[in-house]
Order: structure tokens, then C-alpha cells, then sequence
């Protein structure tokens, strides 16, 4: 772990902020010479002799956003005042924003973690890390156990690595089922290709000359996704890749939307948002717990399709439900909320973890009453399963 | 110390601004790089930026982004119209005469980025909720604030006569991009303590009964450690105090009905309103009124 020295041997103040930032580097801030450059330029502008100033001027210049606006007073403290050497705090959240930097999933933002999702190795994060034995090394033992990862039963394994392809794999999953365009054009303001047929028509009223141009484009038709998981005691197990599952579905639209039930329902969609997902599912955990008991499917679908449904379900929305079946309610109940739901000319995907086991048949008395109104039906208990839906997910 | 002073300045505005907050207004406006704030709705973001425009008495240029903002509708655009009636009138003359003349400032609408580098006197330019834009939006921002000019193809580049204070807010809603992160000073505007609100309230309304305030700041803060989905703001918690004054409160816990019903000032969605049962509202006032 880095310690953090005020370097003794330098001279001046522009060596020792040069320190300061190196020290801010370190501890997963961007910054860089131009920060170096900025913060001394900012010293100029104020009393360079207080040192709260000083403070407050480098806190604006280095941070860029809440976490790292959160963690500045620390960091700052422990370099000018030389009391970071031991401090717990800041090692250990340094560890963390490391693990955070290997959860996240930015699509398009690095090569390497680009396929990562469709079941290759995940890449150790090696680019900015140079010369981190414990973390490369990290990096390597992950790729050695993707091969098998994938076939694992969820039941058995909740890594870190695991939950990280659910959510990487799910991301791709609402991708390739949000970005739909119709093929129609539609007149619009400020569309990319001239309307000509509009423009010529209304040209006929200033003599032929075209005073003014008629745009089209051509819309965007995206689908909702609205997620609905079971937490109840039977789904424990699957519960924390579940959420993982989730937060990539939905943590990069801001249509998406998700909920927990057990015997109660609970919309956690901005919880998921949360970019620290560590936070984030500790939240959520709170959120599943405390409850226990039964599961009522039936009942939490009824109050979904009064409360929630008529916001966020319409003729666009892809309904998933995360459960394995097993409803405390009569199975008429469940049956009456599906329909109900369904004349919202939504589409419903239902994913039960226990249909990947061999010789599964639907049996539990509500699974058997769901079926006539679902319209994919499928397994998610490993990784292999929740990536083949991807096509099933195309056609719909 | 200037900082000191922008902090003083904007209290006389019945701004009620933290350190950190000053300090990167301060530094922004010396510096002459933007500003970018971000926090929760209601925390008093946009309005820096109109009680800076009235410290330094110059105009406001307000941009509100939204999906699908572009160039033409933030920067420039031609005066498609009227070039087209110039062209017709003038039938004669080379073709490169015509489009020399056509594509001059004349003919040039200015949008609120190109606006406010052109004015006379360094206006304050709000960019607000940043994260609603697009990100290719981002792209043209970046050059009009690092270097300050706009490149026109038919016209060339226009640089600024004058850099504008230029303060950006983002609710979070979308990360924004690095680049433009690194280009900004940048200040987490967090909901105010209970002393700094309540100064917020006896500033922006000066008669009120202080008992009475204390309550109100109280109850607004209590109810911020409630699990709702739209925490109330500062505005919200001034809109309430309003209402509460208006109706002639001067104590939360005497007439339940009452403030239950002036809750929909600070309870601005359905889930929220029903969290809160009376019982819940009567638990917290019992805690402010003792």
C-alpha cells in the first residue's frame, strides 16, 4: 500500500505540490501535470501562509467529483501534515477504490474490457498500474478460473469476479435490447436529413423559393426495461448476483427501473444508480433484509400493477421477473397480476434460476399458473444461461 | 482575502455559502477557468451563478441543456432566411461576392455560448444540468471553455472579447467526461447544516419568529434522514417556510391537520407523500418542538 511522506528533501513549493499531486495519483485521483500547474496558479491568488486556504484552493483545483471531493481533507492532512503513514483509513480506502476501479464497467472507455462479458478472461487492470505485484498478480489467478467460472451454479460461488460478469453481461443484455430505431422517418425540428417532399410542398407558398427547411429523423423506439427480483429466503442465494445482474441492466439508462419484493415491494432503481457499488448493495442488502417470511408474488404484483405500472410499463417495456416460483399467495393471484400486466402490452420475461437444474418442469403451483403469460421463460442460474438470452431477447 | 470577501458579498445577497463553495468561486473568477458544481436538486446551484451576476452587476447567459442540445441551438447558426432572401435579391454580382456578403455576422444568429464571449462586459454564463446534454455536446464545450473561442468554417474563429464567469451544475444523472471534469474547478454542494440553514431562512426572510424557524430547519432536516425518494431542498424548505407563514403557523405541533396538509411543499412525489403518515410527521415535530 502506498505511504504517504512529505518528501524532506525538497525544495520549494513547486516540488512539494508536485508531491502533493503524485500523492493524490496515487490514491486513484486524475491528476496530473496540468493539475500541478493549475493548484500553483491558484496559490498565487490567495495567502499561501493559512492553511486552510490552501486547502480549500487544492480541494477545488484536484477534485472532480463526490468521492473524491468526500476524501480530499484526509489526503490533504495526511501528506502536509505527515500523518498518513499509518493511517488506516486511507489504506483501506484506498483498497477500495482499487476494487472499485475493477468493478466498473465503461463501455467503450478501455479495449481490453470491451469482451470482456461474452465469457473471455477478464483483463487485469495493467495499464496505469504499473509495477503492482500483488495487483497484476491479482489479475492473472482471475483469468486461470474464468474457463469453469461460467458453468458455476450461482449457489456456489458469489465472487467478486462473478458478480462483476453478471453486471457486465447484463449491461450488453439491456443494450442490445434498448437500442431500437424505427425504420419510419418522423418530421422533426432538428432532424439530420432534409424532408424534401415537406419542404417543396410548403415552397409553393413563396414562389418556389424553399424559405424554409423541413427536417426528419428517425426515432429512437428504446425499451424500458423494468426489473422485478425476488429476495425472498429461497432466493438468497442468487440474490447478490441477481443485484449485480440488475445494477448492469439498468445503471447506465435512466429509464430503466427495478425492484425488490419479498412479502413487501421495494423500488430500489436510483439505489442501483449509485456508481459505488459497494454502497450500493450494502443499501440494498439493508433493503432485503428484516422482512423474511414467505414470498408473496401474487400480492406484490397486485400492488405493482396499481402503484408502479402505469408510470413505468407500457407498449415498449420489457417486464423481467427474478424469481424461482415459489408464492406464499393462491396461484390465482399470481395469474390475475400477469394478465393484468399484460394488457399493458408489455413483454414479460420471466428468468427462474431452478429451471437450469436437470429434469426441472415447472410444477410449483405458481410457476404453472404464470406460463400461458409469459413470453420467454427462461434459465438463470449460471452465467451461460443469462448470456444466451441475449438472442431470445433480440426477437422479441 | 478575496475569497473571504466573495463569501461576504454573496451573504449580502442572502447567499449562504460554505468554504469550499467560496473558495471555488473565488478562484474561478481569478483564474478565469469554469466552474463546475455538483450536488443534490434544491441545494442552491443555479442560483450562485444569478447572485454572482448581480455581485459583479453584469448580464446572466443562461443555457439549459436538455437531450439532443446541439451546436446550432448553444453556439451559432446562419440566418438561413435571410441569406436566402439576399440571394435573390441580388441576381448580379459573382458568385464569391454573394457568399462573402452571406456569410458575414450579419447574417449570423448568435446562440447563449457564442453570446457570451462576444459581449463587452465578462457576463456570467450558467450552463445547467450539464448531464442532461448529450456527450458530443460536451465535445464543443470543451473548446469554447478551454480556449475560449468558437471556430465558424465559412467565418473563421471568433475569439472572445471577453472570458464570461462561466458556472456549470450537474445533477448527476450521467457521468460526465474527464476532460471536461479537469477543465473545471469543482465543489460538492452538500445539504446545509442546520446552522448555516437556518441562517439561509432568517436571511431570505427576516421577520419570521426565530422559535419558528428553528423548527422549520429542524423538521426540514429531520425529514432529510428519511428514506424518500426526493429529499426536499433549500427552495422546498423556503417555499414551506412561506406557506407556514402565510397561514399565520407560529408553532409546528398546533394544529397537526394544518401541516400535514403544507407538506406537499416539501413531499413532491406520490411514494413520498404516503411515507409519510401523520404519525411519522407528528414523531419528528414532537423532536424539533421541545
Amino acid at each position: 500500500m502506498k505511504t504517504t511522506q512529505f518528501p524532506a528533501t525538497a525544495s520549494g513549493v513547486s516540488e512539494r505540490m508536485a508531491g502533493f499531486i503524485a500523492h493524490l495519483r496515487y490514491n486513484g485521483y486524475r491528476a496530473g501535470v496540468a493539475e500541478t500547474e493549475a493548484t500553483l496558479c491558484a496559490l498565487q491568488s490567495i495567502d499561501i501562509e493559512e492553511h486552510h486556504q490552501v486547502r480549500l484552493a487544492c480541494k477545488a483545483v484536484c477534485t472532480s467529483n463526490k468521492e473524491s471531493f468526500d476524501q480530499f481533507d484526509e489526503l490533504f492532512s495526511s501528506y502536509w501534515f505527515n500523518r498518513g503513514r499509518e493511517k488506516a483509513g486511507i489504506n483501506s480506502r484506498n483498497e477500495q477504490s482499487l476494487k472499485k476501479r475493477q468493478s466498473r464497467f465503461q463501455p467503450g472507455a478501455d479495449d481490453s474490457h470491451s469482451d470482456a462479458g461474452s465469457g473471455s478472461a477478464d483483463q487485469p487492470e495493467t495499464s496505469d498500474e504499473d509495477g503492482e505485484a500483488y495487483h497484476s498478480g491479482k489479475g492473472r489467478l482471475i483469468a486461470s478460473q474464468v474457463g469453469n467460472l461460467n458453468k458455476t451454479d450461482f449457489r456456489e460461488m458469489a465472487t467478486p469476479e462473478l458478480m462483476q460478469q453478471a453486471e457486465v453481461l447484463a449491461y450488453k443484455l439491456a443494450k442490445a435490447m434498448r437500442d431500437r430505431r424505427s425504420r419510419r422517418y418522423r418530421l422533426s425540428q432538428r432532424g439530420n436529413t432534409l424532408n424534401l417532399r415537406k419542404t417543396i410542398r410548403n415552397s409553393i407558398n413563396h414562389g418556389g423559393v424553399p424559405m424554409r427547411l423541413y427536417r426528419k429523423h428517425r426515432p429512437d423506439r428504446p425499451v424500458k426495461i423494468v426489473t422485478l427480483l425476488d429476495v425472498s429466503g429461497s432466493m438468497t442465494v442468487y440474490a447478490k448476483v441477481f443485484l449485480a445482474f440488475l445494477k448492469g441492466l439498468i445503471s447506465h439508462d435512466t429509464r430503466a427501473d427495478a425492484y425488490l419484493f419479498h412479502t413487501a415491494l421495494v423500488r430500489i432503481g436510483d439505489t442501483l444508480r449509485d456508481h459505488d457499488t459497494t454502497r450500493a448493495m450494502n443499501r440494498l442488502s439493508i433493503m432485503a433484509q428484516g422482512f423474511g417470511g414467505g414470498t408473496k408474488i401474487g400480492a406484490n404484483l397486485k400492488l405493482f400493477n396499481e402503484q408502479y405500472a402505469a408510470t413505468c410499463v407500457d407498449g415498449r417495456t420489457v417486464v423481467i421477473i427474478l424469481s424461482d416460483g415459489y408464492d406464499t399467495n393462491p396461484p390465482e393471484m399470481l395469474s390475475e397480476g400477469l394478465q393484468k400486466l399484460k394488457k399493458r402490452n408489455c413483454k414479460i420475461i420471466w428468468l427462474n434460476p431452478l429451471k437450469g437444474w436437470k429434469d426441472y418442469t415447472p410444477v410449483a403451483q405458481g410457476m404453472a399458473a404464470a406460463l400461458p403469460w409469459l413470453d420467454h421463460f427462461a434459465a438463470a442460474n449460471t452465467l451461460e444461461t443469462l448470456a444466451e438470452l441475449e438472442l431470445a431477447l433480440q426477437r422479441l | 482575502m478575496g475569497w473571504k470577501k466573495i463569501q461576504q458579498d454573496l451573504a449580502a445577497e442572502c447567499y449562504i455559502a460554505s468554504d469550499e463553495l467560496a473558495m471555488a468561486v473565488y478562484l474561478a473568477t481569478e483564474q478565469q477557468r469554469p466552474l463546475l458544481l455538483e450536488g443534490a436538486a434544491g441545494v442552491g446551484k443555479t442560483e450562485i451563478a444569478k447572485q454572482l451576476a448581480s455581485i459583479h452587476d453584469t448580464q446572466l447567459i443562461r443555457l439549459q441543456c436538455y437531450e439532443g442540445l446541439d451546436a446550432s441551438t448553444s453556439i451559432y447558426e446562419w440566418n438561413y432566411q435571410k441569406q436566402l432572401l439576399r440571394v435573390q435579391a441580388v441576381r448580379e454580382g459573382s458568385a464569391d461576392e454573394i457568399e462573402s456578403q452571406i456569410f458575414s455576422e450579419a447574417y449570423l444568429l448568435k446562440r447563449p455560448l457564442l453570446d457570451a464571449i462576444t459581449q463587452t462586459k465578462a457576463p456570467v454564463l450558467l450552463i445547467d444540468e450539464i448531464d442532461r446534454a448529450d456527450e458530443e455536446f460536451e465535445a464543443y464545450l470543451l473548446e469554447v471553455l478551454s480556449d475560449y473561442q468558437v471556430s465558424i468554417p465559412e467565418l473563421g474563429t471568433v475569439k472572445a472579447t471577453s472570458k464570461p464567469i462561466v458556472v456549470l451544475t450537474s445533477n448527476g444523472s450521467r457521468d460526465l467526461s474527464d476532460a471536461l471534469r479537469r477543465r473545471c474547478f469543482y465543489t460538492y454542494v452538500e445539504y446545509p447544516d442546520f446552522k448555516t440553514e437556518l441562517a439561509i431562512l432568517q436571511a431570505r426572510s427576516p421577520h419570521m419568529d426565530n422559535s419558528l424557524a428553528e423548527q422549520i430547519v429542524g423538521f426540514v432536516q429531520a425529514l432529510r434522514k428519511e428514506e424518500l425518494e426526493k429529499k426536499p431542498g433549500v427552495a422546498e424548505m423556503l417555499d414551506w417556510a412561506a406557506a407556514l407563514a402565510g397561514l399565520g403557523i407560529s408553532k409546528l405541533s398546533d394544529d397537526p391537520v394544518e401541516l400535514q396538509a403544507t407538506l406537499v411543499c416539501l413531499l413532491k412525489t406520490q411514494i413520498d407523500q404516503y411515507s409519510m403518515p401523520r404519525e411519522v410527521t407528528e414523531r419528528l415535530v414532537g423532536k424539533v418542538v421541545a
